[in-house]
This record gives structure tokens, C-alpha cells and sequence, in this order.
């Protein structure tokens, strides 16, 4: 199992358990985490499953794709550091992962 | 990508109203299928959609992707099964409106029904077959504070005179097809025109992409690498916006804003028919998949009922049940015969493969 933190625009962290091979977005919606709406259910088509990876984590989790790259578009406040959660598979390299929630998904 | 349909009544202005049995609310695979099912026990449809195409989801969010439940088709792709269903109908050529949205569906006097969309095109019908799906696809309106305030003075979301928009001094925020193709049909009349993208690539059509770069080159528009952040202005007149670069902040000032961030499904207008509603699902009967009004069917995702499940081949089996009741109340003195495809040489006929 690896440890997941989501950490809500106004602070709130919440850290979950998730079992290696489902994405960050399944672990979020799965427990209920506030501000990750997934309304494509994790096709990469919806870009309403948006974060920022912490620093730290940045190379770990990787680069976008190029399909991902495109679907960022479709999401408000991109940074360096946004990813769709939908597209990070967890792995045991990713226990401790730290992810923030932007203040609003589209 | 554009696909052909049959027939496209009036995509601008309204022409007389439209008499027929039948008129299906959404395009979606669902509604397809609909027509299919119906196009069997003769019954003529109509189906309006607010999209460019029909389709619905798999035409829309993921024409690429592939799906593996569809019965029969161990894989096809969201497009690929469009495609398919617009094939499977063709017989029975069914009329398309796209581009527009059912705003009102009434009952009237008489039992049948009138239903007007926003483009004012009038339809009276004798049942209606609500196939929703997740509801309207509408564009993203961006998380920008006050943003609504603005909305149909400054910004819009859509393009429905050129004309309209003469003269301004115009922000187009986005890099896909939309925003490409409408910052290429406003230029002319614009009395500035700039495009504001995160990033330098664009994922829209290469020859959109080669036209408005040398655009850019020629001075004809601007382009602007950032992200809007913040709205300024009075009054529902936007004077400027924040925009958000590598480099910090800057005011950019506009007096009008297209932002094009793709779409996504809302309810919309299916709240106000007077439908039994449950969690925003319109409740069915399993045996017919009619609304709590007589009349007035519901297929697809767009219904409920205990153990529903919102995938196309429970839309496919709902159309088939409800195209029964259907036949009842266009054809009232007729008795339905049970017939199969394979052998009934009656339906063959009507699928003209006899
Ligand atoms: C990424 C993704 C993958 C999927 N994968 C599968 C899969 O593998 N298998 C599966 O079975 N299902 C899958 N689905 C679900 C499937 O796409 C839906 O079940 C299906 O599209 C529902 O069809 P529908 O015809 O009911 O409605 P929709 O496809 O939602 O179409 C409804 C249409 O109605 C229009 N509309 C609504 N209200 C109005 C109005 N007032 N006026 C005009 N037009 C209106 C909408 O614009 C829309 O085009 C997937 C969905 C997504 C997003
Ligand atoms: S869930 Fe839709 S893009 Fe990730």
C-alpha cells in the first residue's frame, strides 16, 4: 500500500491508502477527497481530475504526455506542476506522494 | 470531425413548425438506436441536439477511445460505434437539428406536445423521447471571480453574428479548434484581435494552426502566451483581464472575451419540463421507460430506475421496450406482431435490404 496526501486549497489534508496500479484520481474519488470531480471517470477527456504535484515529487510522478498536455488545456490555473490525476498510476515508488487540489476544477 | 448527416433542417433561423410522431431530445448512441428501434414499428423521428453532431459522448469526450462492451463489437471506438449507428439508421432517415437546444416542452390541449428550441424552431409532436444523456453539452465557463456579470454582454461563450462583434477589441483565451477558428473568422471584423494560450502548441486542426501563425507574423493578430486570471471592468462591460505569464503579471486591455475550454454536460432545460425528477435522473416504469407523463418516454443515461446502470447497452434495450409503447399510441388500432429481423420479410422491407 502506498500513502497518498491531498492537500484542499484551504489546507485541509487528507491521506489516503491506495493499493498500487489504481491512479491518484481512483484514490481520491474512492475516499471521498473534496475538489477532484473526475466527471470523465478517468479517460483523460474531462481535465476536472487537475493538481499540482508538490515539488518533491515532481520527477517521481514524471511528465505529462502529450495526450494529457493537450487535455490541460481544458483545465483552469495550469502550472509546471499540474498533472491529471487520472494519468498518475500509483506505484510503490509513489508512497508519500504529495498532491495539492486547486482552488477550483473548471 | 464533421460527419455527414442525412438531412439538416435550418441550422440558422426558424422556418414553420415541424409536424411528425416522434422527437427525440439528444443524439447520443441511446438516441440512435432509438430511431432504430422506432424506424421498425414505423414510427418518423426527429432529433434535435445541442452538439455539432450526432454522437452524443462517444462523438464528443472520446470519438478516439475504445469501447469493449458494446455486445457484438469486441472493440470499437467512441466514433467508430457513431458511425455505426448512423449506418444501422439510414433507412430509416431520420431528420437532424443540431446545434440547438429544447428549451420548452409542453402539452397541449389536443394531447400532443409542443417543444421549442433556442433557435425558436418549433416541433409538435405526438410522443417525445427524452435522451439526454448527462444533460446539454455547454461550454466551460472559467473559475474567474465576477465572471458572470459579463457573460452575453462581454463574454461569450459562442458566435452567433460575426457581425456582432465589429469593431472590438477582442481576447479569444484557449488553444483548441474553437479557439482557432473563431480568432480566423473574427480577424476581419475585429478592431484588434489577440489569442492568449498556456503554452505555444496548439491542439486544433494544422492548417487552422499555419493560418493564424502567419497571422501572428503579418501583425493581422496578436498572441499572447499566459493564462487569464482575473476580470476587470463595470457594468457587465469588460474593459481589461489579468493575464498570468512565466514572466508575472500584466493588465491586458480588451473589451471582449471568447473563452474556449472545451464543453461539458449540465441538465439545462430537461429540469423545467415538470418530469419526476430523482437526483437529477428522470424516473422511468421498466416496462415502457415512460416519464411520470403519458407521452413522454425517457432512454439512456439521462433515466433512472432500481438497478439502472449508465451504459449504452442498457440504452439500447430501453429503446427497444419503449418503441412498443410507442407504437400503441401512434398506431392505436393496430396489434403489434413480435417479428424478428432475420426472417420477417415486413421488416426487411422497411430496412431496405429486401
Ligand atoms: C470517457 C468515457 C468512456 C465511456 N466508456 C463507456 C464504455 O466503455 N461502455 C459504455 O457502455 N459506456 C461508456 N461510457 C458511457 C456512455 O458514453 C454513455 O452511457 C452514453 O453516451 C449515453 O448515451 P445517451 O444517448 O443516453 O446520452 P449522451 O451520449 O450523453 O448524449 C446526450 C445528448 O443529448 C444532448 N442534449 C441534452 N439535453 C439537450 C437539450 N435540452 N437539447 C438538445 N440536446 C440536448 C446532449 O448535448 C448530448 O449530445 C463512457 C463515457 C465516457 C465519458
Ligand atoms: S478524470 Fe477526466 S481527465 Fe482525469
Amino acid at each position: 500500500m502506498a500513502k497518498i496526501t491531498f492537500i484542499e486549497h484551504s489546507g485541509a489534508e487528507h491521506t489516503v491508502e491506495v493499493e498500487p496500479g489504481m491512479t491518484v484520481m481512483e484514490s481520491a474519488i474512492k475516499n471521498d477527497v473534496p475538489g477532484i470531480e473526475a466527471e470523465c471517470g478517468g479517460a483523460c477527456a474531462c481535465a476536472t481530475c487537475h493538481v499540482y504535484v508538490e515539488d518533491a515529487w515532481r520527477a517521481a510522478t514524471g511528465a505529462p504526455e502529450e495526450m494529457e498536455e493537450d487535455m490541460l488545456d481544458f483545465a483552469f490555473e495550469v502550472r509546471e506542476s499540474s498533472r491529471l490525476s487520472c494519468q498518475i498510476k500509483v506505484t510503490d515508488a509513489l508512497d508519500g506522494l504529495v498532491v495539492r487540489v486547486p482552488e477550483k476544477q473548471f | 470531425m464533421q460527419q455527414e448527416v442525412f438531412t439538416s433542417a435550418a441550422a440558422d433561423g426558424a422556418t414553420a413548425p415541424i409536424e411528425t410522431h416522434a422527437v427525440i431530445i439528444g443524439a447520443g448512441p441511446c438516441a440512435l438506436f432509438a430511431v432504430f428501434e422506432l424506424g421498425l414499428v414505423d414510427i418518423e423521428t426527429h432529433l434535435i441536439d445541442i452538439l455539432d453532431k450526432p454522437g452524443g459522448q462517444c462523438a464528443e469526450l472520446y470519438p478516439e477511445k475504445p469501447i469493449y462492451d458494446i455486445p457484438g463489437l469486441p472493440i470499437v471506438t467512441g466514433q467508430g460505434l457513431t458511425d455505426r449507428l448512423m449506418e444501422q439508421i439510414e433507412p430509416f432517415s431520420p431528420t437532424f437539428h443540431l446545434n440547438q437546444r429544447v428549451d420548452q416542452l409542453e402539452r397541449l390541449a389536443d394531447g400532443r406536445f409542443r417543444l421549442v428550441t433556442d433557435l425558436g424552431q418549433e416541433f409538435i409532436t405526438q410522443l417525445v423521447v427524452v435522451a439526454a444523456g448527462g444533460g446539454s453539452f455547454t461550454p466551460k465557463r472559467p473559475p474567474l471571480q465576477g465572471i458572470e456579470g459579463y457573460e452575453g454582454t462581454s463574454v461569450h461563450y459562442s458566435v452567433r453574428r460575426i457581425e456582432d462583434f465589429r469593431d472590438r477589441e477582442i481576447l479569444i483565451a484557449g488553444g483548441g479548434d474553437s479557439a482557432l477558428d473563431w480568432a480566423l473568422a473574427l480577424q476581419p471584423v475585429a478592431k484588434k484581435l489577440t489569442v492568449v494560450h498556456r503554452r505555444d502548441k496548439f491542439r486544433a486542426a494544422p492548417d487552422s494552426v499555419n493560418r493564424m501563425l502567419a497571422e501572428v507574423d503579418s501583425g493581422e493578430m496578436d498572441f499572447l502566451l499566459g493564462q487569464v486570471t482575473a476580470l476587470h471592468g463595470d457594468n457587465g462591460q469588460l474593459e481589461a483581464v489579468t493575464i498570468r505569464a512565466k514572466e508575472g503579471e500584466s493588465r491586458f486591455e480588451c473589451d471582449t472575451m471568447l473563452p474556449f475550454f472545451g464543453l461539458t454536460m449540465k441538465l439545462g432545460p430537461v429540469a423545467d419540463w415538470g418530469l419526476n425528477l430523482h437526483q437529477n435522473l428522470i424516473e422511468v416504469d421498466t416496462e415502457k421507460f415512460e416519464t411520470s407523463e403519458p407521452g413522454i418516454f425517457a432512454v439512456g443515461d439521462i433515466n433512472s430506475y432500481p438497478g439502472k446502470l449508465k451504459l449504452i447497452l442498457s440504452g439500447f434495450h430501453e429503446a427497444a421496450l419503449m418503441s412498443q409503447a410507442a407504437h400503441k399510441i401512434i398506431y392505436p388500432d393496430q396489434k403489434l406482431v413480435f417479428q424478428y429481423t432475420t426472417s420477417s420479410s415486413s421488416l426487411q422491407k422497411k430496412l431496405g435490404v429486401r
